[in-house]
């Protein structure tokens, strides 16, 4: 059989073909005769093979009928199979597959072999894919080479230990006694970066560590500053600075070991001003190292003069050209905007300007520190900046920003009018971006801006004439429109021209909504009520009637039942409807499901008032209200509480009697409390029947830790015989939880009755439910 | 660092060095979706990126993508250096490499590569010394090779 092509013919060959077929039928012929090789144990080519076969997996191609051979060039005694061999198991093992652990007696022979390249092929290998298994067999070995003189293995033994510790931590301990002399001056600084890697490693991941290293510090400072200081070390020298590497890492462990700790800070202290100063800055490297320095500083207890230092530095990072060093210094303050707000504060404007970046993750983070840096003071500049932004930016951002504008608007806005502004802005510009809680929540933020109505409810009308696609527009338009159409054909704005127009072109625009495809099914339900709540404001009585009943057939069910709903309203509940659709009132939010009702309102807590509107909360897009079902019950929530004669909700619970025996008869009333609806008001009454006057009557109560009682003073200790009176006792009971409580009143009778009663039942205290189940024992 | 992925603007992979424990399927994945963002990303835009939990750190010389994926807390400046200095090694073993060198000679990318980092960080720091290194272990092949007749792999 000829002797199987060599490598680089083979690559040659591959290269040569055309199409992804006559590379693949290439590839097939060649795989066949390697297996074929493999079959015959071949140990001379068995090296070229496997090189080929590795070349042929880079392309995508199968290799894993190689993994064994893999093994077998690693047993073998030959260097140039070894490398290929390593090569291949780095390559092709996983640590899934159990194949990988016929390796560890080889790595094992192969970490104690006379040559150090054979030594270190192993210790590569193992650092690299060692599984957990196999760093248990090894790490004894791993530790053995840790202590050797020779720095060529020392360095890769280090590296090797790390990737033990990461996959078997518990074998930390081990390689303590091992570090004692890592750092010190007698290696010559060949082993210095590998060592402070590993001791970073056993510091990130043990506390107990942490404290046994701290004692170190001195000396990294002192390797750091000789560092700097030294003359010129042309093998580890980058663009003029010595070994960068090593200094960034020695700063990464300080940082570790400053961090929570005055003593190590202040050690520090001088070294990371020496290097925040004297570091050169023209080149990537110097940064690299200033960019170390600065999150050590920010991270450590430092003085404020060095934190100062240190944003500053981060503020010139933002002037740099290169826009490496302006994402990483964006991304930093980013980090440090929260400890260190006023010294960010002075580099806004320089943050602002990176809003106009081409590059996508500047833009993004400098969004997000300029949303972190509004404030009270800034708010109208940064604002127009933001708006500016959301007007040219990237649709990725505009959802985001839109959120991060309304946000910053709510807490900082210096008048309504600028607040209503502003959020028209948004709507117009982003408005298919906005969220959908934006819409509820603006809703509630312009019901309660109500000098603002007029004005508002005329630039939203003019916003939909000019484009009606954008739906969380259109959504809080309509909503507007169906609230104050009065006031918008009545030409009521003070803030700006009043604009003329009349009910017949509001209803046109409205219908228009209904009818257009650009509206969502629930646009269309906002607009059909906007539509029945102007029949109350305006007078085109007739075409909302009409409007409302062709929509009574439609095939969208929500849309269907609000219009039978409405027609009905027409029809049977006329005279309701008036107070139906009344104005609503000013709402409080609530932390659950936005905006829901005060139990007050104008003092109108006798009045019919229903309203109809539909408060989307966050979970459900479309109404809940399903109001007008066959004698009004009212399905929805808690946000009409104030719903008197419909449902008097101030009492739920007819009032009981708890205890009837040997003539005491007590009696429960049950009152809902004004102005806090979880606390029930219990006044019991206590009437005696027998012929003797039962005195030192005392109610006793216990509840349930979910449950707060509070005992008022009885009327009287003496219960007249005869039913001649009765004692009379407030008990308020506050259950947040709304939890069914159990309780049990103790009742002593000072008559010869020495006995306690025990009296159970039930307190419902969910609003709705109905009535309490007593069960007297 | 996690893993690095040297490949051409074609997005044809050139050298695949992984620092974590994965399946050939996931490999294939993560590199196809990630060769794909990197080659997307416009000349100006700038070398890093987030990609799933990862910072990713791409520089590109002349053909090659050099892409490294590292860690939350690892400084991407110094991450530039280290692919820096990586080519910086070859172009002194290949003498003004260019792709085509480690299309075929792909084998000592490696082996230079697993010299200069383990496990993902860097194991020496002075490029003489790494090229010393490399150049041992070559002798080294070469005299086990100048035993036996048959030469399995020529060296440059």
């Amino acid at each position: 059989m000829p002797a199987p092509i060599r490598l680089r013919e083979l690559i040659r060959t591959i290269r040569t073909a055309r199409t992804q077929a006559e590379e693949r039928e290439m590839i097939q012929k060649e795989c066949a005769a390697i297996r074929s090789s493999f079959r015959e144990e071949d140990n001379t080519y068995r090296c070229r093979n496997v090189a080929k076969l590795l070349y042929m997996h880079m392309l995508g191609y199968p290799a894993h009928f190689g993994q064994l051979e893999c093994l077998k060039l690693i047993a073998s005694q030959k260097f140039t199979d070894k490398r290929i061999g390593y090569l291949g198991a780095m390559l092709l093992l996983d640590e899934r597959q159990d194949v990988h652990l016929l390796m560890t007696n080889c790595i094992k022979n192969d970490l104690n072999h006379s040559t150090q390249y054979v030594q270190g092929l192993a210790l590569c290998t193992l650092g690299c894919m060692g599984s957990s298994e196999m760093c248990r067999d090894l790490a004894g070995e791993v530790e053995k080479l840790l202590k050797t003189s020779n720095s060529y293995l020392r360095k890769k033994a280090a590296l090797c230990a790390v990737h033990v510790i990461r996959k078997v931590p518990e074998l930390m301990e081990m390689f303590l006694p091992a570090t004692k002399n890592l750092l010190s001056e007698k290696n010559h600084g060949e082993i210095l970066h590998t060592s402070v890697v590993l001791l970073t490693e056993m510091c990130e991941r043990s506390p107990d560590m942490l404290s046994h290293f701290r004692k170190l510090v001195p000396q990294l400072v002192r390797i750091l500053k000789n560092l700097i200081m030294s003359g010129y070390s042309p093998e580890h020298d980058v663009s003029g600075i010595s070994d960068p590497f090593l200094q960034v890492r020695i700063l990464r462990l300080l940082r570790i070991l400053g961090k929570g700790d005055d003593d190590s800070s202040e050690a520090m202290n001088d070294i990371l001003a020496q290097v925040a100063t004297n570091t050169e800055t023209s080149k990537n490297v110097g940064n690299a190292i200033l960019y170390e320095t600065v999150l050590t500083i920010m991270d450590i207890k430092s003085e404020s003069g060095l934190r100062v230092l240190a944003i500053n530095i981060l503020g010139r990072f933002l002037l740099n050209n290169d826009k490496n060093i302006r994402y990483v210094a964006l991304t930093s303050l980013l980090k440090t905007v929260q400890t260190d707000h006023n010294a960010v504060q002075r580099h806004r404007s320089t943050i602002v300007d990176c809003l106009k970046d081409l590059d996508v993750s500047i833009k993004r983070r400098a969004m997000e520190l300029s949303f972190a840096l509004v404030n009270g003071n800034n708010i109208r500049g940064m604002m127009k900046e933001l708006l500016y932004f959301l007007d040219s930016c990237d649709p990725d951002f505009k959802a985001d920003c839109a959120s991060g504008i309304f946000l910053a608007a709510e807490k900082y806005a210096p008048s309504k009018r600028w607040h209503i502004d502003t959020i028209m802005r948004v709507l117009t510009t982003a408005g298919s971006y906005v969220r959908d809680d934006s819409v509820p929540n603006l809703i509630q933020l312009i019901t309660n801006s109500v000098e603002m109505h007029a004005y508002t409810v005329q630039r939203l009308y003019k916003a939909l004439l000019d484009d009606i696609s954008q739906q969380p527009l259109v959504q809080v338009a309509s909503w507007c429109i169906g609230e104050y159409g009065d006031l918008l054909v009545s030409g009521q704005c003070e803030e700006e021209e009043p604009i003329q127009v009349n009910d017949l072109y509001v209803l046109d625009v409205l219908e228009g909504l209904l009818v257009s495809n650009l509206s969502t099914p629930v646009t269309r339900g906002y607009s059909l009520t906007a539509i029945m709540k102007l029949s109350t404001r305006f007078s085109s009585l007739n075409r909302i009637k009409k409007v409302v009943s062709i929509y009574g057939s439609s095939i969208d069910v929500e849309l269907q039942q609000r219009a039978v709903e409405y027609n009905a309203l027409f029809k049977k509940y006329d005279h309701m409807r008036p107070a139906l659709l009344e104005r609503m009132p000013i709402m409080e939010k609530t932390a659950t499901n936005g905006p829901s009702e005060t139990v007050q309102t104008n003092g109108e807590t006798d009045s019919t008032i229903l309203d109809t509107k539909h408060l989307p909360s966050i979970s459900q897009p479309a109404s809940q209200v399903g109001f007008l079902k066959h004698g009004f019950s009212i399905q929805t929530c808690a946000h009409f509480r104030h719903l008197n004669n419909i449902q008097p909700l101030n009492v739920i619970i007819p009032p009981m009697t708890a205890y009837n025996k040997n003539g005491l008869i007590i009696e429960f009333t049950f009152e809902r409390s004004n102005p806090n609806p979880n606390i029930a008001v219990i006044t019991i009454h206590a009437t005696n029947s027998t012929e003797a006057d039962m005195t030192e009557f005392v109610f006793q109560a216990a509840v349930p830790k979910t449950f707060q009682l509070q005992l008022l003073s009885p009327s009287s200790n003496v219960v007249p015989a005869f039913n001649q009176g009765s004692v009379t006792q407030v008990i308020r009971v506050l259950n947040p939880q709304k939890v069914r409580c159990y309780c049990e009143p103790r009742t002593h009778s000072a008559s010869d009755l020495q006995c306690i009663q025990a009296i159970n039942f039930y307190l419902s205290c969910v609003p709705g439910e109905s009535n309490p189940q007593p069960c007297a024992s | 660092m996690q893993f690095m992925l040297l490949f051409s603007r074609q997005g044809k992979l050139r050298l695949q060095k992984w620092y974590v424990p994965l399946s050939d399927k996931e490999k294939k994945k993560i590199t196809r979706e990630l060769v794909q963002t990197v080659l997307a990303r416009k000349p100006k835009m700038c070398s890093f990126l987030e990609w799933r939990d990862l910072k990713i750190v791409y520089k590109r010389y002349a053909s090659l993508y050099f892409c490294c994926a590292i860690e939350d807390q690892d400084n991407e400046l110094i991450t530039l250096e280290i692919i820096h200095r990586y080519v910086e090694l070859l172009d002194k073993y290949f003498g003004s490499v260019c792709e085509l060198d480690i299309i075929f000679n792909f084998e000592k990318a490696y082996f230079i590569l697993d010299e200069f980092l383990l496990g993902g960080e860097a194991q020496e720091t002075s490029k003489k010394n790494v090229l010393k290194a490399i150049e041992q272990a070559d002798l080294l092949q070469e005299n086990f090779s100048s035993q036996s007749p048959h030469n399995c792999l020529s060296t440059p």
